[in-house]
């Protein structure tokens, strides 16, 4: 295999909190079309190291940089624009909006149509309009949805509230998908068809990072894994390599029941 | 209150389950019902002891004022609590300009006076809509004490004496001669009623169009005019990018933010643009009738009177807005015979009314709907958690 | 601006600051309170206040009758303290009486927080309306004549019959501070102290703090949230109680209306020192009260209450949440 892209470098980074030392020079990068897992016991900075990526978090020393432009200075919504998105462990929709809305907004990120534009119907206001709806009706349907594309987010059943937040990140256009715990209160049905879905996913071209405490959910559908524990990479290479790292099988016996 | 809540809801109901072109004729209609109702004169509402256009003035007003409001609050979810600051600035800049410094023509100074309270909003916004929403509430309370007392302690807008004389909109047709002429185009006269029986009231006229002492029902029109307008761009402007970016900001911050919202400055436009039709509010009520302002047209009490306005008729509906300024201009006018007692019985109202409309008189369409599924999964759960959150 | 006018008068206008930023630091208590347990401006928590300022009065005119007299405070002492009781009663009473018929049906509800701000706005309203009409609810009643002493005067200012003439204590700079000041600050401060013993030390205070951290957490510990949000609630009354006795000490009349600019200024403490944190409603109301008075003498009398405001304003802008940060549940109370 030829050399990909790379969407994402993490170039030794550290975090600090005052004296916790929550990420300690991690590195890793992302390839373009790929779907990286991150996986490590509770505690292990996966959540840090996601919030470092998608620019919550700003790290102490070292750098993000993002299609080989660090991603310092830029403000949260900036970052989504250039092509970052995410979803969150405990869902966050905007309950009071339908999904097809909720999706709209994704795909506001890249109109810019204002208040006048849209005062007076211009041209330009139609057609931003026009192509929003018609991207997020795609991706509703894409997940499955399109016939509650006019319910409130909120009166939405769980599982399709999950799918929601993908379909939202996934209307921002990004090139770096994060998935943050996407089987969370699944049962093993939902999982597989959630792994079937993230395949789909990245064979439309999208580039998934997926932080998963689900062991096997993992190992069936990423391509390669980097494992952390206390704030360290232990291990970074394909689920085979990775089920037989001593170093993970240590970090991972006995420490966590519902990962193995 | 339990058959108003069920009468309300079906109503709102039915209103989303029409076509198109029915909910346009019917708007059209209801606004020709108002533009004549003060000349209508109907019995049991129209109100006994002051003039009843004057009254009607108030009400168009405020509803102006609850709409320009509910942006904020409504669709922001930013709590202002000192919109009457707005509401200040607007009305003073008329007067400076029309009257006190200067003498211009009321329509040179009006887009001067929105164009100045925007300004204002976005320089009282810019600081403080980064602070926490709750802070807000108290900031933007301090925002309007201070623009009161900037007023009652500066020679420059007149002080505590304030503004008088400031013009009135120009008339169509000819002005009135001295001593009595009524002046206008033609004069429109009005019903009077015993009990149920009309006749024409020639003794009441309203010279068309005439802004002068005779009859205050060309302003209330020109108001009720500016509303309908405002009604219609708050609905164009609600239903776009910016109405979605503001609503998904209100619901969710930080998700907005991460999901691409600059949330920053969408609330900062949703202050400019509510502070604007604050303005727009207050230049009108500064050319209206008396023509006279001072630092008491403009107490704090009147920005709780405003936020309980939008919020009475349900926060996020414009048509809401519209109810809830209507009521609480009209009712306390309306039971004038009670005058001594009006303000507690609007207290006790205020009450009342959350625990029997917890979303408002007329909530957001989505609420309605959303409650319903929420009534529905209550019933299932047998209210066990009701006791929990919220508040 | 004068500056030699705030330098020579420094003390003065620094002690009587002291003395009335401790009372809107006491009333702060109260919103500060109810917001970190509930997260809701209790805007009629200012006539909670306000009732406690007629309890004094009408303690006064009980003993007294209405023929005014000028005494020292050593010659009151005693008669305060009945009326300080008599204060804090009604005041709890008062803000019981919020909290059962404003709040607790609109929390079972689930209405959202901004029709609680609602109800509190009309109930603030109808208090104060109340106050305002006493003289026709006596009448309603049938006690318009037995009553006169207390209902006169209903919508105009009602003064405390003994006037307490201060007594310089001793000098500082030339200046003689006032027995009266010295008083209503040690007052304060111990109200504030006894309350902040309470509930760093009590069950209920760790209760308090409990449900303002997390009231789901709280509740599936087993705290009753019913009874922790009617205790802060009378709490908050029993502070303003003390404040409204030490007002009428110090400003000796009231009004219907009286509470609603002082609401709004210990509101503002509230914010200032970090709303939901005790002690930030002492540091608020400290400062907000001398500020004032500073302000005041810099730019003259009619700009007293401009400068609370941009003063807060200014703080939120580089402390957005207060002097000492926001949380009754955060680590200290």
């Amino acid at each position: 295999m030829g050399e990909r892209t790379k969407v994402l470098e993490v170039d030794d980074v550290t975090l600090r909190f005052g004296g916790l030392t929550a990420l300690d020079s991690v590195s890793l990068h992302i390839d373009e079309g790929e779907i990286l897992g991150m996986i490590g016991p509770n505690g292990a900075g996966k959540t840090t190291a996601f919030n470092v990526i998608t620019g919550v978090y700003r790290p102490t020393s070292g750098q993000v940089r993002f299609l080989g432009d660090p991603l310092t200075g830029l403000k949260r919504h900036a970052i989504t624009k250039r092509g970052i998105a995410r979803t969150f462990q405990n869902i966050r929709l905007f309950g009071a909006m339908t999904a097809l809305e909720n999706v709209l907004v994704g795909t506001d990120v890249h109109h810019s149509a204002g208040v006048v534009s849209a005062l007076f119907r211009t041209p330009r206001h139609r057609r931003e309009e026009a192509e929003g709806h018609e991207a997020a009706m795609e991706l509703l349907e894409f997940m499955g949805l399109a016939s509650r594309a006019d319910e409130l987010a909120s009166n939405l059943p769980y599982g399709d509230q999950r799918r929601l937040e993908i379909a939202r990140a996934m209307a921002t256009g990004p090139r770096l998908l994060c998935l943050d715990e996407p089987a969370a209160g699944f049962n093993p049905q939902e999982k597989a068809q959630l792994m079937d879905l993230i395949r789909r996913v990245r064979d439309r071209g999208f580039t998934v990072l997926l932080i998963e405490h689900d062991m096997r959910l993992v190992m069936g559908v990423t391509d390669r894994i980097v494992v952390l524990e206390f704030g360290k990479k232990i291990a970074d290479g394909t689920p085979a390599e990775i089920r037989d790292d001593p170093a993970v099988i240590a970090a991972y016996l006995g420490v966590d029941e519902d990962a193995s | 209150m339990g058959p108003v809540r069920t009468a309300l809801d079906a109503m709102a109901r039915r209103w989303a389950g029409m076509p198109r072109g029915a909910r346009v004729a019917l708007v059209v209609l209801l606004a020709a019902f108002f533009y004549v109702l003060p000349l209508v004169r109907p019995p049991v509402v129209t109100t006994q002891q002051i003039d009843f256009g004057g009254v009607m003035f108030g009400i168009a007003a405020f509803a102006l004022v609850a709409v320009g409001l509910n942006i904020v609050i409504g669709y922001a979810g930013l709590l202002d609590l000192g919109y009457v600051g707005f509401y200040a600035v607007g009305a003073y800049t008329t007067g400076v300009l029309t009257s006190y410094q200067f003498h211009w023509s009321f329509f040179a100074a009006l887009p001067v006076a929105i164009v100045v309270t925007m300004i204002t909003g976005v320089l009282l916004g810019a600081p403080t809509l980064r602070v926490r929403g709750d802070y807000l509430a108290i900031v933007t309370l301090g925002f309007g004490e201070i623009i009161r007392l900037a007023v009652t302690n500066v020679e420059w807008v007149g002080a505590a004496a304030g503004i008088k004389d400031i013009p009135h909109p120009p008339n169509i047709g000819p002005d009135p001669e001295p001593p009595f002429g009524t002046g206008g185009l033609f004069t429109i006269p009005s019903l009077s009623w015993d009990g149920l029986v009309p006749s024409v009231d020639t003794g009441r006229e309203t010279p068309f169009l005439v802004f002068g002492a005779v009859s205050a029902i060309p302003y209330y029109w020109l108001v009720l005019t500016v509303l309908i307008l405002v009604l219609v761009a708050d609905r164009l402007v609600k239903d776009s990018r910016v109405g979605r970016a503001w609503e998904a900001t209100r619901e969710d911050e930080d998700a907005a933010e991460l999901m691409g919202v600059p949330t920053f400055r969408f609330k900062l436009l949703a202050f400019a643009l509510g502070a604007a039709i604050g303005g727009l509010s207050g230049a009108l009520y500064a050319s209206s009738q008396g023509g006279y302002i001072n630092p008491q047209s403009f107490p704090l009490l009147l920005s709780i009177l405003f936020v309980a306005a939008v919020i009475v008729g349900g926060a996020g509906n414009r048509w809401g807005a519209v109810l809830g300024g209507a009521l609480v201009a009209y009712l306390p006018e309306r039971f004038r015979e009670f005058s001594d007692f009006r303000l507690l019985v609007f207290g006790l109202a205020l009450m009342i009314l959350p625990v029997y409309r917890p979303q408002g008189l007329l909530p957001p369409r989505r609420t309605i709907r959303a409650r319903a599924a929420q009534e529905e999964i209550d019933e299932l759960e047998g209210r066990e958690s009701a006791q929990k959150e919220v508040l | 601006m004068d500056f030699s006018f705030l330098a020579n008068n420094i003390v003065e206008l620094t002690v009587t600051g002291l003395a009335l930023g401790a009372i809107y630091a006491l009333v702060a208590l109260g919103y500060t309170m109810v917001y970190g347990v509930l997260q809701l401006i209790n805007f009629a928590h200012s006539e909670v206040f306000m009732y406690g300022t007629f309890a004094v009065a009408w303690v006064f005119v009980f003993v007294h009758g209405r023929t005014p007299s000028t005494q020292t405070l050593g010659e009151t002492i005693g008669l305060l303290l009945l009326s300080l009781v008599a204060a804090m009663v009604v005041s709890a009473l008062i803000a019981m009486l919020l909290e059962r018929v404003a709040y607790r049906p609109l929390l079972k509800r689930k209405a959202p927080r901004l029709m609680a701000l609602i109800s509190a706005i009309g109930a603030s309203f109808a208090l104060a309306e109340l106050m305002g009409l006493r003289d026709r609810v006596a009448g309603w009643v049938g006690l318009r004549d037995d009553l006169d002493a207390y209902v006169a005067k209903a919508r105009d200012t009602y003064s405390n019959p003994v006037t307490i003439q201060p007594q310089t204590l001793f000098e500082v700079g030339g200046y003689g501070v006032k027995d009266v000041d010295v008083m209503v600050i040690l007052a304060s401060l111990f109200m504030m102290l006894a309350l902040d013993q309470f509930v760093r030390r009590t069950r209920f205070g760790r209760g308090m703090r409990a449900v303002a951290q997390d009231p789901e957490s709280a509740a599936l510990m087993g705290v009753n949230s019913t009874r922790i949000i009617r205790g802060t609630f009378i709490l908050g009354g029993l502070m303003a109680g003390a404040a409204a006795t030490l007002y009428m000490v110090k400003i000796g009349s009231t009004r219907q209306d009286a509470g609603f600019i002082l609401g709004v200024k210990a509101f503002t403490a509230a914010v200032l020192g970090g709303i939901g944190n005790l002690r930030g409603a002492l540091v608020g109301g400290l400062l907000l009260g001398v500020s004032e008075n500073y302000g005041a003498a810099l730019f003259g009398t009619e700009w007293k209450d401009v400068v609370a405001f941009v003063l807060l304003i200014l703080i939120l802008l580089v402390r957005p949440s207060g002097l000492l940060g926001e949380s009754l549940g955060k680590a200290r109370a």
